[in-house]
């Protein structure tokens, strides 16, 4: 038996029968992460040190008979998400030294559970992307084929899972940078539904469409983690107070007498054909299990995609505005005539490409004479997508769709033309842009090998459907 | 300069005032003034990484006791926005603010202007973070303080409603009044917790379309508000006369040399790229809410100054002057429960405490029980007009019983006909010159020796009578 092969319940069991120590857990994740990351590049920073403090607290809360599913459990957190003390980068050189004075919510719950992070994970910088090419430290490889992309932005978190070297990790999600990479690698990925996790302490993106969300190698074992970090915070004013409960008490069900919907807009132009007979065979395996399947129509998902790149970009041009060198962070160096000048230098060299791109696009939307154009054209969009959802949701339990009209593409392959990659975020955007929950997970390999990804799309807080869909579908395809 | 007259300023201010909660507007750090720099702030007011905002409720609150106590709609769905700019004082790069949906709309008050009651229209009202302060420092450049960083604020935007200095001045101090009176600021100038924009621009007298308006910003005392429109409206009427166009542009007012000068044009201005702040929930009040509010506003300066006119006989104008200050106003009603004389009450505290009294650091060292002493025993003849005015500097100084005081210093009135009588014999013996003045028809000659004669009495002697009594003895001396 292998530690690193273990899924978060089999080792927690195994750490809570003290079969092995969460110490050892941790060495093990190490050692593997030392053999395998120099090739994957799935780690920004390891926080060795205070990994193996907190597995040996893990170690007294198991023998105090205080242990947490979590307990003890080895994970990667996305370098988006800020540790106290502990450098978040976001994968940009302007922040390449930044230590936050504060731990995100998320990075309590995890200190709570005593779970053990072992790293922090790359990412497009800022989590602009959808390959980890953009991060200004290394590019990340995808462990399932070494010369393509994991996906992105989590591309570190789901290389790593994908690799063994972590038993989950943390990402967060603006359009999809969850569930893609956890496709493209071949691991499940979650979306929770807006305000199900706190965003205080991710750096943000886009405050209207981020949401902090598991990567693990199964559905329970997503569930599981979703269980650790979701709950209202009173610090974070989007966040939704509600009873939670626990997300696996019927993963088990079955999806006997459901209702599910393929909206045909999901299988149209651009869908890769191995992807579409993928996600149509899954779509006759939950038949097979008993649900019902109908065709459905989202006819404004057409427009969502424009729509997602105005909202992002205009909400990303004003939350990045505040990198400017004064207080902390990358500062350009030289004697500036005028402040304006020290703010142009700073962030010029700060700042990558693709992060300029957007902060450009943005900028542009948010101007007097094309805000209505496009910012608000880009919100009515939103109200009609939701509204769209939510006719479907009226009649339906979930949705089955792919997750990317492609799988993982060589690196280097789609950097020249941003729209083509941009393409690629087409069926992930609608689920942020409403703000709904949104499960990836594996449906089989092309002719390459390479993992083909469905999506599971439910309605606000529906989290325990989608688990309870993905987990029956899991085993039934075992 | 004849052609000034042909002219008419129109006004509107900006007035900005810091809100007196405990806490910042989006988190838990305090908001005491004067603090060493950078103590009183927190991740989430330097706008680090990561930080989000958690808006105070209290400070939506304040700002619709604001609203309805100047008679605005308050609205039961409103929003925040955010204004980008960069400026090294702003952490976020952005201000919380609001752009379309304000808290508060259409309002107004009432002014005494030079013709009686006019009243200013209030646009809106709106909440909003302040930013940090720059410190210049010859040895280390240029740093920043957040401190004032999230400082909750509300801004009161004006209708173009007001003509004069006057108006301007008037107007201000009504805000001032009723924002005290409703204790959600303490209207600090010194310390910048109330400061005004003012925005102005001329048209020929009886012209429909306004002119172009240049902005002055944060102008903080009285003075420099009246000196900044006198001389900005100077400057565009010349302008204009000269042939000139006025620019749409924010100026300073420099306080050295009063005059204002260009800072920004309209080109140059920032696009602010406002957009709903997606980091909060829209602001949704109910009516029972803020029906809660408005039952914890207390009595108005307007009310206060019509139970003044109608009660107490004060004029308008006196009634307006002691209402401008919520603790004078109290002052006045509490030493008028003591004295059947609020006329002459009102009169000494304008002549008197108002000089005395700095509103915002001192407090009125007098009793009112004494004040109303020393009204009673003037409206009573006890003592006369002028020992009262001494009296009140004199228990400033030193209070105490006011009866006791006149007595120890033996400061009664003199209404002894008699001894009166006596006075005015030596001071007409004394002064030939004066009466054959006085023979002559000039009545003026009197005063002199009127004035003697309450010297002679070291200011006690009632003023009527002596004046009674001197009449007759110099007609007298006519026949």
């Amino acid at each position: 038996m292998n530690i690193t092969d273990l899924t978060v319940k089999e080792l927690s069991e195994k750490l809570h029968k003290r079969e092995i120590s969460a110490v050892d857990a941790a060495e093990e994740y190490f050692s593997k992460i030392e053999n395998t990351d120099d090739e994957i590049g799935a780690f920004v920073r390891l926080t060795r040190e205070a990994a193996l403090k907190q597995a040996e607290n893990a170690d007294k809360a198991i023998a105090e008979g205080s242990a947490a599913a979590l307990t003890g459990i080895p994970y990667g957190m996305k370098d988006n998400i800020c540790t106290r003390g502990s450098i978040t980068s976001c994968a940009s050189k302007m922040l390449e030294n930044f230590v936050p004075p504060f731990d995100a919510f998320v990075t309590k719950k995890m200190q709570e559970a005593n779970a053990v992070m072992l790293g922090k994970m790359n990412m497009d910088e800022f989590a602009m992307g959808s390959t980890t090419e953009n991060s200004a430290f290394h590019v990340t490889k995808n462990p399932r084929d070494t010369s393509c992309v994991p996906g992105g932005s989590s591309g570190g978190s789901a290389a790593a899972v994908a690799a063994g070297e972590t038993a989950f990790a943390l990402g967060s999600d603006t359009g999809g940078s969850i569930r893609q990479p956890a496709a493209f690698c071949g691991v499940v990925g979650l979306k929770p539904t807006y305000g199900t996790v706190s965003r205080n302490g991710l750096v943000a993106f886009a405050s209207s469409l981020d949401q902090i969300g598991p990567l693990a190698r199964t559905v329970e074992d997503a569930a599981i983690i979703l269980n650790a970090i979701a709950g209202h915070d009173p610090l974070d004013s989007t966040s939704v107070d509600r009873e939670y409960g626990d997300f696996t008490a019927d993963i088990g069900m079955g999806v006997k007498g459901m209702k599910a919907a393929l909206p045909k807009e999901y299988f149209g132009q651009g869908i890769h054909p191995e992807i579409k007979e993928a996600v149509m065979n899954a779509a006759k395996a939950f038949e097979k299990m008993g649900a019902e399947i109908e065709e459905v129509s989202i006819p404004a998902m057409e427009y969502a995609l424009p729509a997602y790149y105005v909202i992002s970009s205009s909400e990303a041009s004003s939350n990045l505005a505040r990198f400017d060198g004064v207080r902390y962070g990358y500062r350009a160096q030289g004697d500036f005539e005028e402040m304006d000048d020290f703010y142009k230098n700073t962030r010029s060299e700060g700042f990558g490409k693709e992060v300029k791109r957007r902060i450009m696009l943005g900028s542009f939307a948010l101007s007097s004479g094309y805000y209505d154009a496009y910012y608000k054209k880009a919100l009515q969009v939103r109200t009609l997508i939701i509204n769209d959802f939510n006719s479907v949701f009226e009649k339906h339990d979930f949705i089955i769709s792919p997750v990317a009209p492609t799988t993982a593409y060589k690196i280097g392959e789609k950097t020249a033309d941003p729209v083509e990659m941009y393409l690629g975020d087409i069926y992930t955007v609608p689920v942020n842009i409403a703000g709904l929950p949104g499960l990836s997970m594996p449906c089989g390999k092309d002719g390459n090998g390479l993992p083909i990804g469905m999506q599971l799309i439910g309605k606000a807080f529906s989290e325990s459907t989608l688990l309870r869909a993905g987990y029956a579908y899991e085993n039934y395809a075992g | 300069m004849n052609m000034i007259k042909d002219y008419e300023m129109v006004i509107g201010l900006e007035v900005h005032c810091e809100l007196g909660t405990k806490t910042k507007i989006f988190c838990g750090c305090p908001t005491t003034f004067g603090a060493e720099p950078n103590t009183q702030c927190c991740p989430v007011c330097m706008g680090m990484p990561g930080t989000l905002p958690v808006l105070n409720k209290q400070v939506v609150e304040y700002a619709i006791k604001a609203g309805i106590a100047t008679n605005c709609t308050i609205a039961e769905f409103s929003k925040q926005d955010r204004k980008n700019y960069f400026y090294p004082d702003l952490p976020k790069a952005y201000q919380i603010s609001q752009y379309d949906l304000p808290l508060c709309e259409h309002g107004w008050l009432e002014i005494e202007g030079e013709n009686g009651a006019k009243k200013i229209g209030i646009t809106r009202i709106h909440i909003e973070e302040d930013a940090g302060k720059l410190i210049h420092n010859d040895e280390y450049g240029t740093m920043v303080d957040c401190n004032r960083c999230g400082v909750p604020l509300i801004e009161i935007v004006s209708e173009p409603d007001i003509r004069s200095a006057e108006e301007a001045i008037a107007y201000f101090k009504k805000l001032r009044a009723i924002i005290l009176y409703t204790g959600i600021s303490d209207c600090k100038m010194q310390e910048g917790s109330m400061r005004c924009d003012v925005n102005l621009s001329v048209r020929k007298k009886g012209a429909e379309k306004f002119g172009t308006r240049t902005e002055m910003k944060n102008l903080n005392s009285f003075t420099f508000i009246q000196k900044a429109i006198e001389y900005e409206y100077k400057r565009q009427v010349e302008e204009i006369e000269k042939g000139g166009t006025i620019v749409q542009e924010t100026r300073r007012y420099d306080q050295n040399s009063g005059k204002t000068y260009s800072m920004r044009k309209k080109e140059d201005a920032n696009d602010y790229r406002y957009f709903p702040d997606p980091d909060l929930a829209p602001i949704v009040t109910s009516k029972a809410k803020m029906e809660e509010i408005k039952n914890s506003i207390p009595t108005l300066p307007d009310e206060r100054k019509k139970v003044y006119v109608g009660r107490y006989g004060l004029t308008p104008y006196d009634a307006e002057l002691i209402t401008n200050d919520l603790s004078t106003a109290d002052y006045f009603e509490e030493a008028a429960k003591n004295t059947e004389y609020p006329k002459i009450l009102a009169n000494l505290i304008i002549s008197e405490i108002m000089k005395l009294y700095d509103s915002e650091n001192g407090e009125i060292t007098v009793e009112p029980l004494h004040m109303a002493q020393i009204a009673q025993m003037q409206g009573s003849g006890e003592i006369n007009s002028s020992v009262a005015r001494k009296v009140v500097k004199a228990l400033w100084e030193n209070d105490e019983d006011a009866a006791e005081y006149v007595k120890r210093n033996d400061l009664a009135q003199i209404n002894d006909e008699g001894i009166l009588r006596a006075y005015i014999k030596e001071a007409i013996e004394k002064n030939p010159k004066s009466i054959e003045d006085y023979k002559k028809g000039k009545t003026a000659a009197a005063k002199a020796i009127m004035g003697q004669v309450m010297g002679r009495t070291q200011g006690r002697g009632n003023p009527i009578l002596i004046d009674k009594l001197l009449t007759e003895a110099l007609e007298s001396l006519k026949q």
